[in-house]
């Protein structure tokens, strides 16, 4: 057994041996322990080192507020940081670290830090590094400077950079009752929710369900807390209208009674099982919520208050009645309230020596006294600690007649040999999810704290957390709100009956000993009492303005053990009354939060994907597949041995020269049909649809009301009433919202009805020289000639069996055919044209290609509509109609969309042969030292295996007027600068001859 | 946030998509009075209280819905068709599901 491992007791099991590492160390520790309670056991003290002044930490508190002991876990590459590690349960293999330490956690080079402490104070980074007024780090370049190495010696754990693999999933729940917090008063508002037939859902942080019955050692129903915790969540685990979520923190309360929880499915397991997720994300819907969750022991203020072997009184009784861990042999009590007793008879019951308790009260009750006398500990009254000692554990502490009404110390300091000193400042309401709920804290001044106000939402409150401390109280508060929850009335049933050691609930109102030395208030930021008052005397008045300046209850844990310590000093500087100074208002989350479980299914194999019906032949056919949206689309059909820019190449060139095919199923599809179709479409687009013949189609552009472009695409006359509007892949959505909007609300009169069918077609782009024949050898029931299919024009017919609408439009300038068919018939109708085209060398080409052929065209895409640019910036100006208004007609004439320096579209050849890159600046005179003089950038890039250059598509300030003049790229961040052409955008075959034919 | 579609019934807010201020007034197509077109793009009310909003139930009908939605506390006070009544109508309501 280890050496502070109790023989018996406590809520682990000792015949399951689990072995782990920290730092490297190997340890073994028992079941149901955390890193916390296993180190603690192996007789561990120091777990970590503070931010600012690297000073040795050990465990303070044995829950979620941890502030000193954070961790890193290991996983395979994955780094997961600042990890409590009371959070953390044991498996075999887990291996953690410690944080913020160079080279190890106890020689530690930064410790030096703490000579420094006069100058390291509130605000010193910012006081220090403001840098001169002038010279080459002047102002904020000096910080910029200086803060690579202040990152570097200050901080918490880092983060890794390997991918994270393990999966996370998002859940939905519905009850009538959410019960947050498992102590007495959430098992028994659960429980009265449950008998009263609500579906009921039951939350804890903790692996284990209970709480303060876990370890307060008193009796309930005449047996031990722990087991009336034992029989009351197996009856609940019985009920099949009650779920169970242990290890799952409610995080966030929102509005219509939402709240967000995060569920730690496998972290506590060496493997998972197969598919288990490592977290979930909990959307719950709450009828009703039943807030349990507690309250939060305060620590005291007073020299040395950090040092490894300081604890927070009720974390060391947990350790030993819950781990059977002793965190010390020699035990001290420094308290201003009874609740510190019973954790001294705890410890002592455990097997510890309690040599005193030292009380700020100058005479605390009889009932104390006697407690005391229990614990065989000399009752210090009118005492405080007023120093600590020791390097990496407790050695002793020095102690100083204390008078808590004028706050002052006298007498000799006495010294006591301790290795394990509890501190107890009172206790504060976990008040943070009502706060959230809109709830303003109320202070009440016996108990010294802010208690939850009047519910804003549909919540009740019950146990500590509306400031009952009592087991008594939390057992029939806890009823009382389930039942109120559940919406039903009382049963005489009797409630629990409950043995409890006596005590008062108020404590003094005694917060900080002030003596020489540094008295820590915020833990985890590493901020003094003497900061919270050098923040005062530089004017910071607001306790918001407090909170910034010091970073008080800004780390990790957001404060939850320094709060109230921290505005207790603020209101004392201030000279006002706690409840004047005010309290800060709790955001989510509670307790940090996976971004991995936020995302969820979004991301990894759970994420939707959408397929074209050619998919699998792309596969087959040596496709490497691009993910665009949600979509996947073949970039290239390499072959072996190709680069990607061989394969698009030839791919292209193949078209120019031949014949290529695209699969083009992703474009966006609506149906717009009805007797207005064409009013409407005459309205959406900036040109005439009206006047459109049946059985042809036509390029069309939208703007948006503000002006500037939308979307462009084609749309096919299929029938007077019915025609085939095509978009763009990426804006398919928003066009058909934006139809839907004006449809549904601008034009409720319009007999229209828009429909999306992207996924009842299938598409295939087949262009080239050789791409009429091609057709003229599969399709039969129509001709295909120039007299029956012109330019724009639409036939009906069949391929292989399979009814076919074929539309002559070019997006590769090449003579060029989209066939459609019914998407099941996809690959057939595919496969067929793969077929016909073979004795013409018909390739099939993907994005790549697609890309390069449309730059040579300089047509438009997603890069140049941008919504930054109009219909003028883009040449398209020649489809704006004036014989009609249509959306965008009446805001696109605005001064600011017409002036003559706006980005145009233009066409870019480098001149140095070498490729461009997407996103550079354009310049006129480059300066690589220092690059300025952006005259725009570009959109789209390619090598043109037509030209046999590298050219781009570019928006740049001056457009047209600037054909045939030079300009540079300037790209600093890929380090490519070089002289290029401005030119058209239409590169090749300006006249259009080869897709006219 | 939940809002009642009075075709579907109570929805999560993530079924929905907010598509702007309901109190903008289109000017007429053809105006060319460019202050009103320039208060109906870009002006918006941003009341402390009770706002007449649309959203479009994009996650389910797909109609749009006028929402008054009070900005201090989310409460919903009434939500109903745009279109108006003569289209609420002749849609199925929630209860009446097959």
């Amino acid at each position: 057994m280890s050496p502070r491992r109790t023989d018996t007791g406590g809520r682990i099991d000792r015949l399951k041996t689990i072995r782990f590492t920290f730092d490297g160390v190997a340890y073994t520790g028992h079941g149901g322990d955390t890193l916390a309670s296993a180190l603690l056991a192996n007789g561990v003290t120091l777990f970590g080192r503070s931010f600012k002044y690297h000073r040795p930490r050990g465990l303070l508190s044995a829950g979620v507020e941890e502030p000193n002991a954070l961790v890193t876990v290991l996983k395979g590459e994955v780094r997961e940081p600042n990890i409590p590690a009371t959070m953390v349960e044991i498996h075999d293999g887990l291996s953690a670290v410690s944080q913020n330490r160079f080279p190890s956690l106890t020689w530690d080079i930064h410790a030096v830090n703490q000579l420094g402490g006069k100058i390291l104070s509130a605000g010193f980074y910012y006081k220090t590094f403001m840098g001169p007024v002038i010279g080459p780090l002047k102002g904020t370049r000096f910080w910029m400077f200086c803060e690579h190495f202040i990152r570097r010696a200050a901080g918490l754990g880092s983060a890794g950079s390997a991918k994270d693999p393990a999966r996370y999933e998002r859940m939905n729940a519905f009850c009538d009752v959410l019960v947050v917090g498992s102590g007495p008063a959430g098992l028994m508002a659960a429980k009265a929710a449950a008998d009263q037939g609500a579906r009921v859902v039951l939350a804890d942080l903790e692996p284990r369900f209970g709480g303060s019955g876990n370890w307060s050692g008193e009796t309930i129903d005449g047996a031990p807390a722990a087991e009336w915790v034992r029989r009351t969540v197996a009856q609940l685990e019985a009920r099949d209208n009650v779920r169970l979520l242990p290890r799952t923190t409610v995080w966030g309360y929102y509005d219509n009674n939402t709240l967000a929880a995060l569920e730690r499915v496998s972290d506590h397991k060496a493997q998972p099982a197969k598919g288990e997720p490592r977290h979930r994300y909990w959307a719950i819907r709450a009828g009703s919520v039943v807030l349990a969750t507690g309250a939060f022991e305060r620590p005291l203020v007073f020299p040395g208050n950090d040092r490894p072997g300081v604890m927070l009184a009720h974390a060391a009784q947990r350790y030993a009645n819950e781990f059977g861990v002793l965190p010390g042999q020699r035990v001290v009590v420094f308290t201003n309230n009874d609740s510190a007793y019973r954790s001294a008879l705890a410890l002592k019951q455990a097997g510890a020596a309690i040599v005193a308790i030292i009380d700020v009260r100058p005479q605390p009750s009889a009932e104390m006294s006697a407690l005391a006398g229990e614990a065989e500990a000399e009752l210090l009254s009118g005492h405080a600690v007023v120093a600590t000692e020791g390097g990496k554990a407790l050695s002793g502490l020095k102690v100083q007649r204390f008078d808590m009404v004028a706050g002052a110390l006298s007498g000799d300091a006495r010294s006591v040999h301790a290795d394990c000193l509890l501190m107890s400042g009172g206790w504060s309401p976990t008040i943070h999810l009502a706060s959230q709920a809109g709830a303003k804290a109320e202070w009440n001044a016996a108990r010294q704290a802010f208690l939850p106000p009047k519910p804003t939402q549909n919540w009740i409150g019950a146990g500590a957390f509306t400031g009952s401390f009592s087991t008594v109280e939390a057992i029939a508060e806890g009823r009382a709100a389930g039942l109120a929850a559940a919406g039903g009335t009382g049963t005489p049933a009797a409630l629990p009956t409950v043995e409890a050691t006596p005590g008062d609930q108020d404590p003094a109102p005694v917060f900080e000993i002030k003596g020489s030395g540094k008295s820590f208030v915020d833990f985890q930021h590493d901020v003094t009492a003497e900061d919270v008052r050098l923040a005062h005397r530089e004017g910071f008045v607001s306790v918001e303005h407090l909170k910034r300046y010091t970073t008080l209850g800004m780390a990790t844990d957001q404060g939850k053990s320094s709060n109230i310590p921290g505005l207790a000093i603020m209101a004392e500087a201030l000279g006002k009354p706690i409840p004047e100074v005010g309290t800060t208002r709790f955001r989510p989350p509670f307790a940090p939060v996976s971004i991995g479980s936020l995302a969820a299914e979004r991301f990894g194999d759970l994420k939707p994907e959408r397929l074209t019906p050619m998919h699998d032949w792309h596969l087959a056919n040596g496709a490497t597949m691009y993910s665009a949206g949600l979509w996947y689309r073949p970039m290239i059909y390499g072959l072996s041995g190709e680069t990607v820019e061989q394969a698009y190449v030839r791919e292209a060139k193949a078209t120019r020269e031949s014949a290529g095919m695209v699969d083009v199923s992703t474009l966006g599809k609506i149906a717009v049909q009805g007797p207005d179709a064409a009013a409407f479409l005459d309205r959406v687009y900036t040109n005439m649809f009206s006047t459109l013949a049946v059985g042809k189609a036509r390029y069309g552009l939208m703007l948006r009301e503000d002006g500037f472009a939308f979307d462009d695409g084609t749309t096919w006359r299929l029938g007077e009433q019915d025609f085939l509007m095509t978009t763009t892949t990426a804006n398919a959505g928003k066009v058909m919202q934006h139809l839907e909007y004006f449809l549904d609300v601008i034009w409720p009169e319009l007999k229209v009805h828009v429909t999306s069918v992207t996924d009842e077609w299938a598409g295939a782009a087949i262009g080239g020289p050789k791409a009429r024949q091609i057709l003229a050898a599969c399709v039969t029931g129509t001709a295909v000639d120039n007299a029956t299919l012109p330019f724009m024009g639409i036939v009906h017919g069949e391929i292989s069996g399979v009814p076919v609408m074929i539309c002559r439009l070019s997006f590769s300038g090449e003579m060029a055919f989209e066939v459609y068919s019914g998407a099941g018939h996809g690959t057939h109708v595919w496969e067929a044209l793969v077929e016909a085209g073979k004795p013409f060398g018909l390739v099939t080409y993907g994005l790549e290609a697609l890309g390069t052929m449309r730059i040579e065209k300089g047509h438009v895409t997603g890069a140049e509509i941008d919504g930054r640019t109009t219909a003028r910036d883009l040449h398209l100006d020649w489809m704006l109609s004036k014989k009609k208004p249509f959306i965008g007609s009446a805001m696109m004439d605005r001064e600011g969309l017409v002036a003559s320096e706006r980005l145009e579209l233009v066409g870019l050849i480098a001149l140095d042969n070498r490729p461009l890159n997407g996103g550079a600046h354009i310049v006129e005179e480059v300066d690589e030292a220092n690059p300025h003089g952006s005259i725009g950038h570009i959109t789209a890039c390619c090598y043109s295996p037509a030209l046999g250059k590298h050219i781009a598509l570019a928006l740049v300030k001056g457009g047209k007027a600037r054909h045939g003049t030079r300009a540079h790229v300037s790209d600093p961040l890929r380090n490519r600068f070089g002289p290029v052409e401005i030119v058209s955008n239409h590169f090749y075959d300006p006249e259009g001859t080869r897709m006219h034919g | 946030m939940l809002i009642t579609c009075p075709y579907c019934g109570p929805r999560d807010v993530i079924e929905f998509t907010y598509q702007g201020d309901g109190n903008r007034e289109r000017p007429d197509p053809a105006s060319q009075n460019f202050e009103a077109w320039n208060a109906y793009v870009y002006d918006r009310l941003n009341p402390a209280g009770d706002h007449n909003e649309i959203w479009q139930h994009s996650g389910g009908c797909r109609a749009h819905l006028r929402v008054v939605r009070n900005t201090l506390t989310h409460e919903i006070s009434s939500v109903a068709f745009v279109r108006g009544d003569h289209s609420s109508a002749a849609r199925r309501k929630a209860e009446d599901k097959p």
